[in-house]
């Protein structure tokens, strides 16, 4: 080995290498058989001190607290939106029919507001989806913790559930215009039908999902199956629960806007209706804004329950 | 002489697979017995069929009425704090709850009684266990390799804690290990298991607390070792 270097490098003085162990053409019998061998014995060379780094989270977001430029360049996007609006509005490039500018929607949100329209539409808005999403959750929850919990229910109830839950709501409603008419019945029936089905899916999967090792561990230590269900099951299903909740919620209006375009009397969507009979672009532009509030605020609603109900999820090691 | 496990002629297949031929042996009430057997020997099936999770398809067994478990994971309820973790197998009565408090003294937990079980490491989480157990006031403790999960310091320290909650509550204990040192420790009885039935039963008749370093205990270790199948250079 010690013999063969001094070869090997005289021989590779100005070669690169690897090219000439690989044609092996210009060199000398000896020096190929060096080459690869000094590549494998040559010592590697002594590494220079290494640069040391604090230890920190490669290509992950920062976590913590927003800083305020970051929550500045958040809200330039949204603001020159506005502006474009504004500016386009000002200049006459967009006509008033086909958007209303923002101080007519400002306008007319001041009016509907000020008259009691807004509230009087909203309220029975708000009505009908709590009263549809109260049925649709219920029986969603009900019959999710049946074939949850029960082997039998499972069996029974989860192939005809599965199958229904195919069938898009929206195709039903006619039907359902059909049974029970045009009235209240019919629209909450919708907006319940529609919640009805993701609830009971994440329920179903949240109560089969519960880890079967902490059930054994409960009925071991002689949980009875009430205990059982309140103290172990249901609490871990009810992240499960709750990402129900966020889709029902999501759902319940799309529900509640497609019933209110049918002959209801009163209502958001009633609202829309006739502003846009009448061509009133500003107020279907408020209607708008009020189902975004709607959306946004039912998303806040689901994240402070995640918070309040499921504090153990958000402990974590010191 | 009043026993807290007897099993006889137990049989439990899974399968074409036979996981308990056969087996006989008892405990008797108090008695800290060790159960020794590589993987697929049986053991874990026979601390199931003796906690009730699984039922035999011949042969008897009765246990001790009042009975605990503790298995490999902690299997702490992630959604209870740690003091309601260790009341699960009791009301909330005044009185269980004074001793689940102290309980969780022994076991050196007094300050995390309200901690969430996500908080804790896995010697805590396993402490925890172990005073869910015994809470119980168990007349026997059944024991699923409880420590193959932690560290080598945290298990030393775990093997202490043991062999002192067991002086002073004096359950019956059946302690399924993989550890020849852990069984030789703590146990009055070691036995081992093949495929599915008993190999090899002796008594330790080591004084407590037992040093790793006797003669004794060095030469039972290696003829537990070469029961299994492990013959160690001398």
């Amino acid at each position: 080995m010690s013999r063969a270097e001094p070869v090997a490098v005289r021989a590779l003085d100005g070669l690169p290498p690897l090219d000439g162990v690989r044609s092996g053409s210009g060199l000398s019998r000896a020096s190929r058989d060096a080459a690869p061998q000094h590549q494998a014995a040559a010592p590697r060379q002594a590494p220079g001190p290494l640069r040391l780094v604090a230890p920190a989270r490669m290509h992950a977001a920062p976590l913590g607290k927003i800083s305020s430029r970051d929550a500045a360049l958040r809200t330039l996007g949204p603001l020159a939106l506005l502006a474009a609006w504004a500016v386009g509005s000002a200049t006459g490039l967009v006509r008033e029919q086909t958007l209303a500018s923002p101080w007519a929607v400002a306008a007319a949100l001041t009016e509907l507001v000020q008259s009691g329209t807004l509230w009087a539409n909203l309220s029975a808005s708000l009505l009908r989806a709590g009263a549809g999403l109260g049925i649709g959750l219920s029986v969603g929850l009900a019959l999710g913790l049946l074939s949850g919990l029960s082997r039998l229910g499972d069996q029974l109830l989860d192939p005809v559930l599965q199958m229904l839950r195919t069938v898009p709501f929206l195709a039903v409603a006619p039907l359902l215009v059909l049974w029970f008419g045009i009235g209240e019945d019919q629209k909450v029936l919708v907006i319940a039908l529609a919640t009805c089905f993701p609830f009971y899916l994440n329920t179903h999967s949240g109560v089969r999902g519960v880890d079967p090792k902490v059930v054994e561990a409960g009925e071991v230590f002689g949980l009875s199956r009430w205990r059982l269900i309140r103290l172990i099951i249901v609490p871990a299903a009810l992240p499960s629960l709750l990402v129900g909740l966020r889709q029902s919620l999501g759902v319940s209006l799309i529900a509640l806007i497609v019933a209110e375009q049918s002959n209801a009397p009163r209502g958001i969507g009633f609202l829309m209706m006739s502003a846009q009979q009448f061509f009133q672009a500003e107020v279907l532009l408020v209607c708008i804004l009020v189902y975004a509030t709607w959306g946004l605020l039912g998303d806040l609603l689901v994240r402070w329950l995640e918070r309040t109900l499921l504090p153990w999820r958000a402990a974590r090691r010191p | 002489m009043t026993l807290a496990i007897d099993v006889r002629g137990a049989v439990k297949a899974f399968g074409s697979r036979l996981l308990l031929d056969g087996l006989s042996s008892s405990v008797r009430r108090g008695e800290f017995v060790a159960l020794l057997g590589v993987s697929g020997s049986g053991k874990t099936t026979l601390l199931r069929v003796l906690s009730g999770l699984e039922v035999l398809d011949q042969g008897t067994v009765a246990v001790a009425e009042r009975r605990a478990i503790v298995f490999q994971e902690p299997r702490l309820i992630a959604n209870l704090r740690v003091l309601e973790n260790v009341l699960l197998g009791r009301g909330r009565s005044k009185a269980s709850l004074e001793q689940a408090r102290q309980l969780l003294e022994e076991v050196g937990l007094a300050g995390l009684s309200d901690a969430w079980p996500v908080t804790l490491s896995g010697g805590e989480a396993q402490r925890v266990a172990l005073a869910r157990a015994l809470l119980t006031e168990p007349d026997l403790l059944l024991l699923d390799e409880p420590f193959a999960a932690l560290d080598a310091l945290t298990r030393i320290r775990m093997h202490e804690l043991l062999a002192e909650l067991w002086m002073r509550h004096r359950p019956a204990v059946l302690l399924v290990t993989h550890d020849v040192d852990e069984a030789l420790l703590l146990a009055d009885r070691v036995l081992v298991l093949k495929g599915g039935a008993l190999a090899t039963d002796v008594p330790v008749e080591l004084p407590r607390p037992r040093a790793r370093a006797a003669s004794e205990f060095v030469v039972l270790r290696r003829r537990l070792l070469a029961e299994l199948g492990v013959v160690e250079a001398s």
